[in-house]
């Protein structure tokens, strides 16, 4: 992605000169303010993290402690065992992965037949399924509510996936990103007799790897955060994603212990924090790249 | 419609053979978007013409009963203006924010890599789970927003359970969570606003301040204005900061058209009225959209 190189941020230019020279106070300024962000942003994932670790004794006592005076481990165990985890954790995986795999599949083959295949009014067939991202899921609950109660997948894996396995803003980027491609090489590829779906499989995919992974890590995202439809659709603690599992957890262990409740948050939040730190540059480019291009 | 005459029997039947590729190859997607997002457009429409709570087998037909009482209920105004206060303030708040951080990070500090990492790093996270991590900030007793007012001589106010606070409370933590998204997108403005611009306006004396009203507000009109339209159609549809956070309350307090929607759907169980905001919401999408494409033919000036 030509984009990658723009968004880095270039190293200060006279990183030399910087040591030399007094911090002159414009540049102090600067780094007060950025400090003062970071800051503001990280304290109360900061307060959430120590609050992991302190005794409920501890919460509990005015003024609150900064930092936890005798830190324990105690809350995680004790969240794991407030609430049914390992199976929230199951179902958290199975449904992100599950939906995003159709999300990252029907992408793949809806830009792919957008892009190169031949088709009458095809560009109708692509503004219908634009004209999808115009209807917000939130509007859709209760009608799709009685088409999965109908099918009996109330309470189900297939359930929570299959209402939001189809994708249209991906497939967006992705015909976008397929249409970037020089398209010598997927001539080429056609004319050594390669079928349509050898040369999606082999070319295109290959050379559109970046495309693909960011729009891949988004879905993953988004399926993991997910709440009003798994929300509405499950009705047992056996089949609820972590977040609806936390939500529970906080409603139920609410005022008594909030260091249990503080350490389940961050059951949910550290798996996604990780893939940020490996993959920080592919999630904030793609959400830059659609400003930019789209 | 173009007519596909056959011209050789070979080539039309390599072209039906492509179309059916066609079809199987973007017909699932196709299909799950008319199950689960166009039949349900007509079906609330269907809906917000009849009484029913889910459970009755038969459907009265009310003509327009439910809009009639969803409109003539004063509670319903106060949502909208609830909508409208949580929209107008987040989005103006984050975009505000946004643009100074931005700036701000642009410039050539050190670790300003690490720190729009840090200030991006809520937009990824779970909106319930933030939600979760503020209701204890909020605390009015034991959190933490309490002891940092603490310092300035304040107390703070019960937050999400005073009428007048829980709204600012709202929109403080949704602020919060998405402003690293603005930043994002505002950096990646600037970095597209070319270099020249700013050498030739220094070369004909224009100061710091005049250069960022003539060259980088004008630069920026693009992403900000995509920017401006993401943000409000998020905003309009987010849920689970006020799902977990407020419940909607107190009372009615923090209720916004779509948290209303999901009430009436599924704690009264009043599948017409749920219609009725469906099309509502609907509406309101749809009329953003379109003063959003005739704003982008008009007025962005595109690089």
């Amino acid at each position: 992605m030509a984009l990658g190189e723009e968004l880095q941020i270039a190293q200060p230019v006279e990183r030399a000169g910087l040591k030399k020279k007094i911090i002159s106070p414009a540049r102090l300024a600067g780094y007060l303010a950025m400090a003062v962000a970071v800051l503001v942003v990280g304290l109360p994932v900061y307060w959430t993290v120590a609050a992991s670790f302190k005794e409920a004794r501890e919460i509990y006592s005015i003024p609150p402690t900064w930092v936890p005076l005798r830190p324990t481990l105690a809350n995680y165990p004790a969240a794991w065992a407030a609430a049914p985890f390992a199976r929230y954790y199951l179902n958290s995986f199975i449904t992100t992965l599950g939906g995003a795999a159709c999300e990252v599949t029907m992408a793949i083959t809806s830009a792919y037949a957008l892009a190169y295949l031949r088709f009458p009014r095809k560009d109708l067939v692509f503004l219908l399924l634009l004209a999808a991202l115009m209807v917000p899921v939130e509007i859709t609950i209760v009608p799709n509510y009685l088409t999965i109660a109908r099918l009996g997948w109330i309470n189900s894996y297939q359930g929570i996936i299959i209402p939001g396995a189809a994708i249209a803003y991906g497939t967006f980027l992705l015909r976008q990103a397929f249409l970037g491609l020089p398209y010598e090489v997927i001539e080429a590829a056609r004319v050594d007799g390669a079928g349509h779906l050898r040369t999606l499989w082999a070319v295109v995919m290959p050379m559109a790897q970046p495309a693909i992974v960011t729009m891949a890590l988004l879905s993953l995202v988004a399926k993991w955060n997910d709440f009003l439809w798994p929300l509405i659709v499950t009705n047992t603690s056996d089949m609820r994603t972590l977040p609806i599992g936390i939500y529970w957890l906080r409603n139920s262990e609410g005022l008594t212990d909030w260091g249990v409740v503080m350490a389940g948050s961050l059951f949910l939040i550290l798996p996604v924090m990780v893939a940020f730190l490996f993959a920080q540059k592919y999630i904030v480019e793609g959400i830059a790249s659609g400003a930019v291009k789209g | 419609m173009t007519s596909v005459s056959p011209r050789t029997a070979g080539g039309s039947r390599r072209e039906r053979r492509e179309w059916l590729l066609f079809a199987a190859l973007i017909g699932p997607n196709l299909a799950l978007f008319a199950i689960f997002t166009y039949w349900p457009l007509l079906y609330n429409l269907y809906l917000s013409f009849v009484r029913w709570n889910f459970l009755r087998p038969r459907k009265p037909f009310v003509w327009l009963d439910n809009y009639i009482e969803v409109f003539t209920d004063t509670q319903f105004w106060i949502i909208a203006l609830n909508t409208l206060t949580f929209t107008v303030c987040s989005v103006g708040l984050t975009l505000l924010i946004g643009l100074a951080l931005a700036l701000l990070i642009n410039q050539p500090l050190r670790y300003r890599n690490a720190a729009r990492a840090v200030l991006f790093s809520p937009v990824i996270m779970s909106g319930a789970v933030v939600a979760v991590v503020w209701s204890y900030i909020f605390d009015p007793r034991y959190g933490l927003l309490d002891q940092i007012l603490g310092f300035v001589g304040a107390s703070s106010p019960d937050w999400l359970g005073d009428p007048r606070w829980a709204m600012p409370a709202v929109i403080l933590v949704y602020v919060w969570k998405n402003v690293g998204y603005a930043v994002v997108i505002y950096l990646a403005g600037l970095q597209g606003i070319p270099r020249e611009l700013y050498d030739a306006a220094r070369v004909d004396g224009a100061g710091a301040v005049d250069r960022f009203w003539h060259v980088t507000l004008p630069g920026l009109s693009p992403v900000a204005f995509f920017l401006s339209v993401t943000s409000l159609l998020a905003c309009f549809q987010s849920f689970d900061i006020v799902k977990v956070l407020t419940d909607g309350g107190p009372a009615i307090a923090t209720t916004t058209l779509i948290y209303h929607l999901y009430d009436l759907g599924f704690v009264s169980y009043d599948a017409g009225k749920a219609g009725v905001m469906a099309m509502v919401l609907f509406g309101v999408m749809l009329a953003l959209t379109v003063i959003q494409l005739r704003y982008v033919e008009e007025r962005v000036a595109y690089a």
